[in-house]
């Protein structure tokens, strides 16, 4: 709108506000900011904020895996804090499943396989001759890439754990059914037919499932590997809505190749390669300005 | 082979039309006050009726912008670098508008005289044009230091600006016959202030784009 004197449009406010804004970023006031993106400070800011207020879950310092003679994860030091969803990305082969496997003993069950270093769960060491990993998958559930249901009917797949723990009470198993499947919104798909072979239910579904029977156990910690790489993106975005409920209630760490899905739906962001750690921070930093060249080529899909 | 030729390929492709839009409208102001001093009405028409050229070249960018974010759902310094192109062609574009309004001021000179030598009003918009050359060359280079640099330059216009007012409030006083040209030389000198301020605008986005953040200070 062209109604001044010197043909230019009125833009005196304006003007005046952004040279305040200039006069702000010489005196280098970043507080003064009005606006301006500083995702550097933010995140620094944000980052405290958190660390004092959420207790630290998992503290691993100095791990280190072999398996026989290959050197699979080097001295990983990482704190997993409550109530958040840390995200493990990473290229093929690069220890992040490993990593995760190490959280409640899975890799136990791989011959030759040695760990040396602290993993601490709640302040205990989990690798301890007093530990019992039972004891911690109970506390540690997972769920893995394929949905992996038994081949029994759907009120099976959820009790099964409950009847080991020695619940056998039929209206304690209902509760935990019907609790569950709520959990991860399947109850109103699954209540007419519980008894319904859960074969016959389709890939979210049994996915849906698997993570119901992971929390009728009543964990603190849910592992999650690539839980959504076999499905499609319905499905996928459903799960994704399902974590971030979760996370109220639970600890969650997920495996993904998906870069996106990280971003979409995790608080803090490892960048695993060749078994080290080569960047951990606020899954924001990390996608908007990571410090390290091989995370920013990695995420950008540079690395190759 | 490198990954993502595609994406590369795109963001070569904004890179060099980012060039020809800044390389445009600092040639127009240079242009606009070239016609001022030699008076020159067919020179400042060819200006102002150029204007559409700038407006289509900025439309350009911003959907080749959003294509790229819809479609390579880029991260860290590659979205950095989307989101500074659009921030910046606006005011690129801004310049552009400017240098319309400089030649206008050719053809209202017209029947008037100049209150005193144009010596600084040419020195203004070189300083200017030569801000915007330097910081869009700092954010293609990749340039930190030169986006500093350039920035801080915006100090010395300001005051030869302010000179330049002052001056012409002053000759108005003098020359009560035309005060009209001396008003109009002060908003000539207001207008390529403009055109500084905006280049340390393209500045901030090259440090923005380069480190995450508008740390203008080192």
């Amino acid at each position: 709108m062209k109604n001044t004197l010197d043909g230019s449009d009125g833009n005196a406010a304006r003007e005046q506000r952004k040279s305040e804004d200039r006069k702000s970023l010489r005196k280098g006031k970043t507080d003064n900011n009005k606006g301006k993106m500083s995702i550097k400070r933010n995140t620094e800011m944000g980052e405290r904020k958190i660390e004092n207020t959420k207790q630290k879950k998992f503290e691993i310092k100095g791990l280190d895996l072999y398996y026989d003679s290959f050197h699979a994860l080097k001295s990983v030091d990482m704190d997993i804090y409550e109530n958040e969803i840390t995200a493990l990305i990473g290229p093929s082969g690069c220890g992040k499943s490993t990593f995760l496997r190490t959280l409640n003993r899975m890799n136990d069950l791989v011959s030759g396989v040695r760990i040396t270093g602290d993993v601490r769960f709640d302040g205990r060491e989990i690798y301890s001759r007093e530990s019992d990993p039972i004891e911690l998958r109970q506390k540690v559930g997972m769920v893995f890439q394929k949905p992996n249901p038994f081949p029994k009917s759907i009120y099976e797949n959820i009790v099964y754990g409950s009847r080991i723990q020695g619940i056998h009470s039929k209206e304690k198993l209902d509760e935990i059914v019907e609790k569950t499947l709520r959990e991860v919104a399947l109850w109103d798909e699954a209540k007419d037919r519980l008894n319904d072979s859960a074969m016959g239910m389709s890939g979210g579904q049994q996915q849906r499932l698997c993570i119901a029977r992971c929390l009728a156990v009543d964990p603190e910690i849910i592992l999650m590997d690539e839980p959504t790489s076999a499905l499609d993106p319905v499905a996928t975005s459903k799960i994704e809505d399902l974590i971030q409920e979760l996370v109220k209630k639970y600890t969650i760490v997920i495996v993904t190749h998906n870069m996106q899905q990280a971003g979409r739906v995790s608080d803090k962001t490892a960048f695993f390669m060749l078994g080290e750690i080569v960047e951990m921070d606020n899954t924001q930093k990390i996608f908007s300005n990571p410090a390290k060249k091989k995370t920013e080529d990695y995420i950008s899909g540079r690395f190759g | 082979m490198a990954p993502r030729i595609k994406m590369n390929d795109e963001l070569i492709a904004i890179n060099d039309k980012i060039e020809v839009i800044t390389g445009r409208v600092q040639d127009d102001v240079k242009k606009a006050v070239q016609s001022i001093v030699d008076r020159d009405g067919d020179l400042a028409r060819s200006i102002i009726d150029g204007g559409d050229d700038v407006d289509d070249m900025e439309d350009e960018i911003n959907e080749a912008c959003f294509r790229f974010l819809a479609t390579q759902a880029p991260v860290a310094r590659d979205l950095r670098y989307c989101i500074s192109i659009m921030k910046m062609v606006r005011d690129i574009e801004r310049i552009g508008d400017h240098s319309e309004d400089l030649a206008k001021f050719t053809l209202r000179l017209v029947g008037h005289d100049d209150p005193k030598e144009l010596i600084d009003i040419p020195r203004m918009a070189d300083m200017s044009t030569g801000m915007v050359h330097n910081a869009i060359k700092a954010f293609i280079n990749r340039d930190l230091r030169l986006a500093r640099k350039v920035w801080k330059a915006d100090e010395e216009v300001d005051e030869l600006y302010r000179t330049i007012y002052e001056e012409e409030i002053a000759l108005a006083d003098q020359i009560s016959t035309d005060t009209e040209a001396c008003i109009m030389f002060a908003f000539i000198a207001a207008h390529l202030e403009r055109v500084a301020d905006y280049a340390t605008n393209i500045c901030e986005e090259a440090v923005f784009y380069l480190e995450g953040e508008y740390m203008m200070e080192d």
